[in-house]
């Protein structure tokens, strides 16, 4: 999800070639592509937020969220190893090809946590390191050690955990938690299954002979087809929420407007992708690919959107 | 405990070099930012 949640991995390993082999190891451990998404959604719940925050401090807020969602990565590829060594796309990932001990991934992961929740807390209070505590046990305990292996509601409730950086980001600021961010929250709780069912669809294969219960594996591809066209108009109806409740001005919503219809569109083919009987794609999930990789796209540009607006407001 | 090939030892004596050094530039960086931290908050009390 992520969101914090796990992104896509063949672009983890896309890392610069300056780096040593083991510095990029522990670097793709922290799920860079994932975190750098997080970060934009975190950068503009603290942006948005009312209020005056040190630029310095604003600094620090900003990588403790990036640090923790890493640190929460590191905890789920330890975790996971033995479902990722028999998946494709995860099957290069550091500590499955042995290049990383899992308990030096481990501890890794626990020590950055601790390290970004407490500074956290030191750079700006005690509700942001909280609610950052409470994102990374969402997304190890809750998501990685329970859902993920038990229910295809898997990355529905999950998504949970990859939605929690604009609060963080509001309350650095703030000290609390308001309406606009849990709207933000909201959309990209929303945006999570279209997101990763578009995934799951083309990744079904990996994710059945991992015995990952993904959508696809547990009521088949037609109906995680229904179901993204489902959250795609959830997830549209979340965006308009600020424009209806008076949180943002026309910039945000005439960009709300277009990237749901492009979002929308991109669903539509999903759904009526040329596909078997069983709803398998005949077209080797050419629309799902198109629209997980539009989704990318809608959520950087959403959230730019939202600061744009403020600026502009 | 056997002694290692010197090829294996060659090699993780650079690995834990690697990660003394990345470990001390941690250290160094939380410094300086639990300095900034203070400098920071010192003006904004004052």
């Amino acid at each position: 999800m992520n969101s914090i949640v796990s992104g896509p991995p063949e672009a983890e390993f896309f890392l610069p070639g300056t780096l040593g082999a083991e510095a990029r190891d522990w670097l793709a451990l922290l799920k860079p592509r994932v975190v750098s998404l997080v970060v934009f959604t975190g950068a503009a719940g603290l942006f948005i937020a009312p209020g005056h925050i040190h630029p310095f401090v604003a600094f620090i807020a900003i990588l403790c969220i990036a640090v923790a969602a890493g640190a929460a990565g590191a905890i789920n590829m330890w975790y996971d190893r033995d479902i990722d060594a028999l998946m494709r796309r995860t099957s290069r990932r550091p500590i499955v090809t042995g290049r990383i001990e899992p308990a030096d991934a481990l501890g890794f992961g626990i020590v950055l946590s601790a390290v970004s929740v407490v500074l956290m807390w030191l750079a700006t209070n005690a509700v942001a390191a909280a609610v950052l505590a409470l994102s990374i046990a969402f997304y190890v305990f809750i998501y990685t050690m329970w859902l993920k292996r038990s229910t295809p509601q898997n990355i529905v409730i999950g998504g949970a955990a990859g939605a929690f950086p604009p609060i963080i980001g509001w309350a650095a600021v703030t000290g609390n938690i308001g309406v606009m961010p849990l709207v933000l929250f909201a959309i990209v709780f929303l945006w999570t299954p279209p997101h990763f069912w578009a995934l799951s669809l083309y990744a079904c294969k990996d994710y059945a002979r991992a015995g990952v219960p993904m959508l696809p594996v547990t009521h088949g591809a037609a109906h995680t087809r229904r179901q993204i066209v489902l959250y795609t108009v959830l997830l549209s109806a979340a965006t308009l929420l600020p424009v209806a409740l008076r949180l943002t001005g026309p910039v945000y919503a005439v960009s709300a407007i277009l990237l749901d219809a492009g979002f929308l569109v991109f669903a539509w083919r999903v759904l009526r992708d040329l596909q078997d009987v069983g709803g398998v794609s005949l077209t080797n999930d050419r629309p799902a690919r198109q629209a997980f990789r539009y989704s990318l796209a809608y959520l950087a540009v959403l959230f730019l959107a939202v600061m744009i607006d403020h600026l502009v407001n | 405990m056997p002694p290692m090939p010197p090829a294996e030892a060659r090699e993780f004596v650079r690995r834990r070099r690697g990660r003394n050094i990345a470990l001390l530039l941690a250290l160094v960086a939380l410094c300086l930012i639990f300095y900034g931290l203070s400098m920071v908050k010192l003006a904004a009390a004052h």
